[in-house]
């Protein structure tokens, strides 16, 4: 093995479970990526649907505000965002809880922080993607879901979310990866996830190659099955929408 | 039965888009078991008259009383009405069933689900009942062997029917058909043509904005002929198509049949 | 508000401009390189060919650039057969192995660009060109590549905004970026927002221009789109 001759160490020792075994350090660090991208993911999601909703709103100044958003975090490096979310989250709670008297440095969770940052990268794409799938809805079937008497509230709940959501899908399951690969960005605020977990096991073992390939290998895996998942969950919602031929 | 409350009558509707005035001031009064077929070419402001009936456009001026019960309205400050009640509107809304050309069918719900969608949510009505009711409507339109199947997978006139069954599945007191074949193939109009009449037959208040001129002739009891945004002519098909009324109406057939 | 510190910081700034442009004009043409031949790998018919190309895609799109750059920069190093390598002196210089992994990385994205441009093609208008009794190579000249052009342009120019974006994580391996020299001024001065705030402006500049950029050659080269003039 090439991994093995590198410096005669055992590779099956380093990734194994046993003693100087890195196996389930590795394991739980791409369990907290995936936690990490998720809660990330869902976050996005709430910030998205928000700024997918003010630029249909038709309110000039809503519509404006979303689209500002949407543009700054496109066009920001995701690395300075985490950065920025890092830092600031934590100066605005310090600053939160002095107004309730406590003086002193309060730092956010780095998986708070960093599910933050995740979300608010992914919030400025996913909006374009609900605005798209809100768009696709057929104009007539909101006509007819108006002509039978349905309010605002339950032409949304029945007619509009259920079709927004199939619509979305493909796109919601690249941000999703999207999400995941920027989640390795967190590592440089600590967070133990895969990619900081891959550091610390590389430099503490000398064997930055390995985990390197390792931590590469996991992170496929994770996008592999997870896109799996998203195809099938698309197939399933999309049942019916494809008209047959002819 | 003279003196019954008509099902639906409108007065006086005026509608502009614009510096375009659609409308200028129509009337009509529909009694239960009436089927009025209203004619026109386009921009005629037939379809505009239909959409305003139950608020899909707003009008200008006018009034609309379903059953006796009139749709309040309220002026806006720029002088264009709107409805004073939003709950009114939305519940006479589910008292007239609307057809539409490009049936409208929701596509993320099945042909059974898209009957009973706005019963159960929109008049909480029981859902088995409505289930029931739902196979009774499809089996009548004659694809009652449709029901478990999407939108997308049934032909056009089949999707009408469906739409048509949705409107039913609310029991309306009145049908509103918005040139229900004009999207149909040619030999996908008989089929809905087929259940329109029947539905005719068996005394429903239905009015029908439409092409067909021998649905118009043979079916309705009462012709509408409205031209730029005006009722041109008016009556029962047989004076009506006789040509003895209005010129521009004589022209307007022999257009179509042309 | 201290504009002197505003000013300087903003310099500084700068000055480590060149070099983030740099990164990302050298791994853009890399990996415009590396597409190509992936592109041709998976239409050239070749069954072997193709699923190394996918394998590729799938890899570099499926994985952070982050562990990939680290990959190349310290774990290529580590490897006693590399140090003794014909390319130790490229592969030793933090910038190279930024650019490398920079551009093995886009050449995934690039190379599912070019394919979906080719695929848009109409099958008709290469017939048409045959039948003219176009070759091969004009055909792909005056036809296929016109089009496919247009059509990539849209996607092409979002991966070269992502490519500058991308660029910033160069500062985690010791190369003096614009990202990196405001975490510099950030530590040294204790000054929290401002440094990163100044170097998000121009990275945002950057892409704007950049964004404009692609937009005007997309309008340019699609009048056929426009509305007629009346």
């Amino acid at each position: 093995m090439i991994l093995a001759s590198a410096d005669g160490v055992d590779t099956l020792r380093i990734f194994g479970f046993g003693e100087g075994g890195w196996g389930l350090a590795l394991l739980m660090g791409a369990g907290m990526t995936l936690a990490v991208s998720a809660i990330g993911l869902l976050i996005g999601a709430a910030i998205g649907s928000l700024v997918a909703w003010s630029r249909l709103s038709g309110h000039r100044l809503a519509g404006a505000a979303g689209e500002t958003y949407a543009a700054i975090f496109r066009g920001l490096p995701e690395l300075l965002v985490v950065y920025f979310v890092y830092f600031g989250s934590s100066t605005l709670l310090t600053g939160a809880a002095s107004l309730v008297g406590y003086n002193g440095f309060v730092g956010v969770p780095a998986f708070v922080a960093g599910a933050l940052a995740v979300g608010v990268i992914s919030g400025s794409y996913q909006a374009e993607v609900f605005r798209a799938a809100y768009l696709a809805i057929a104009r007539g079937e909101l006509e007819a879901a108006v002509s039978v008497g349905m309010d605002r509230w339950l032409m949304f709940r029945r007619i509009i979310a259920p079709q927004v959501l199939r619509f979305a899908l493909p796109g919601l399951g690249n941000l999703w990866q999207v999400a995941l690969k920027d989640s390795s960005l967190i590592s440089v605020t600590g967070l133990a996830e895969l990619m900081r977990v891959s550091q610390v096991g590389a430099s503490s073992t000398h064997q930055p190659f390995a985990f390197y390939l390792g931590g590469l290998v996991l992170y496929l895996v994770m996008t592999l099955a997870t896109t799996r998942l998203f195809d099938m969950a698309e197939a399933r919602a999309t049942r019916g929408m494809r008209r047959i031929a002819g | 039965m003279p003196d019954a409350t008509p099902a639906l009558t409108v007065k006086g509707m005026h509608k502009r888009f614009g510096a375009l005035e659609v409308l200028k001031g129509i009337s009509l009064t529909a009694n239960d078991g009436d089927v009025i077929s209203i004619l026109g070419s386009s921009g005629s402001g037939k379809s505009t008259f239909l959409r305003c009936i139950n608020l899909l456009e707003t009008p200008d001026q006018g009034d609309v009383t379903v059953a006796g019960e009139l749709i309040k309205m309220k002026r806006k400050p720029d002088g264009t009405a709107e409805p004073a009640d939003r709950r009114q509107v939305d519940r006479i809304r589910s008292e007239l069933g609307m057809v539409f050309q490009g049936f409208n069918l929701w596509s993320h719900l099945t042909v059974l689900e898209n009957l009973i969608e706005a019963p159960v949510h929109v008049q909480k009505r029981p859902r088995a009942e409505c289930v029931d009711e739902a196979k009774a409507l499809l089996a009548k339109v004659g694809i009652g062997d449709k029901h478990s199947y999407y939108p997308a997978h049934l032909s056009g006139g089949q999707q009408q029917r469906a739409a048509i069954a949705r409107a039913l599945a609310m029991r309306p007191k009145v049908m509103l058909f918005d040139e229900p074949t004009s999207a149909l193939d040619p030999e996908l109009v008989g089929e809905v043509l087929r259940v329109m009449r029947a539905l005719a037959d068996e005394g429903r208040t239905m009015l029908v904005v439409t092409h067909e001129m021998g649905f118009a002739r043979d079916v309705s009891s009462r012709v509408m002929f409205l031209h730029k945004g005006q009722v041109e002519a008016e009556g029962e098909p047989e004076a009506l198509f006789s040509g003895a009324t209005s010129e521009r109406f004589r022209q307007f057939i022999s257009k179509e049949r042309g | 508000m201290d504009w002197d510190f505003i000013g300087k910081t903003f310099w500084r700034l700068m000055a480590a401009l060149p070099l983030t442009l740099e990164v990302w004009l050298f791994s853009v043409v890399l990996g415009g390189l590396i597409a190509a031949g992936v592109v041709w790998m998976r239409v050239s018919g070749s069954k072997p060919l193709a699923v190394l190309a996918r394998g590729y895609v799938a890899i570099f799109r499926g994985t952070p650039l982050l562990i990939q750059l680290f990959l190349v920069y310290y774990g290529l190093a580590s490897i006693p057969a590399v140090r003794h390598s014909l390319f130790w002196p490229i592969l030793r210089e933090p910038f190279y192995c930024g650019v490398l992994a920079l551009g093995l990385c886009t050449a995934g994205y690039q190379s599912e660009i070019f394919r979906g441009a080719l695929l848009a093609v109409p099958h008709g208008a290469i017939e048409a060109a045959k039948a003219c009794g176009m070759s091969g190579l004009t055909m792909f000249r005056r036809i296929i590549f016109p089009i496919a052009l247009r059509h990539a342009l849209p996607a092409y120019s979002t991966e070269m905004i992502s490519m500058v974006k991308a660029t910033a994580l160069v500062s985690l391996i010791t190369l003096w970026d614009v990202m990196s020299v405001a975490l510099k001024i950030r530590n040294d001065t204790l000054v929290t927002y401002l440094p990163l705030i100044l170097a998000g402006a121009i990275y945002f500049t950057v892409n704007y221009i950049l964004g404009a950029a692609f937009l005007s050659l997309e309008r340019r080269l699609s009048p056929h789109l426009r509305a007629r003039p009346s």
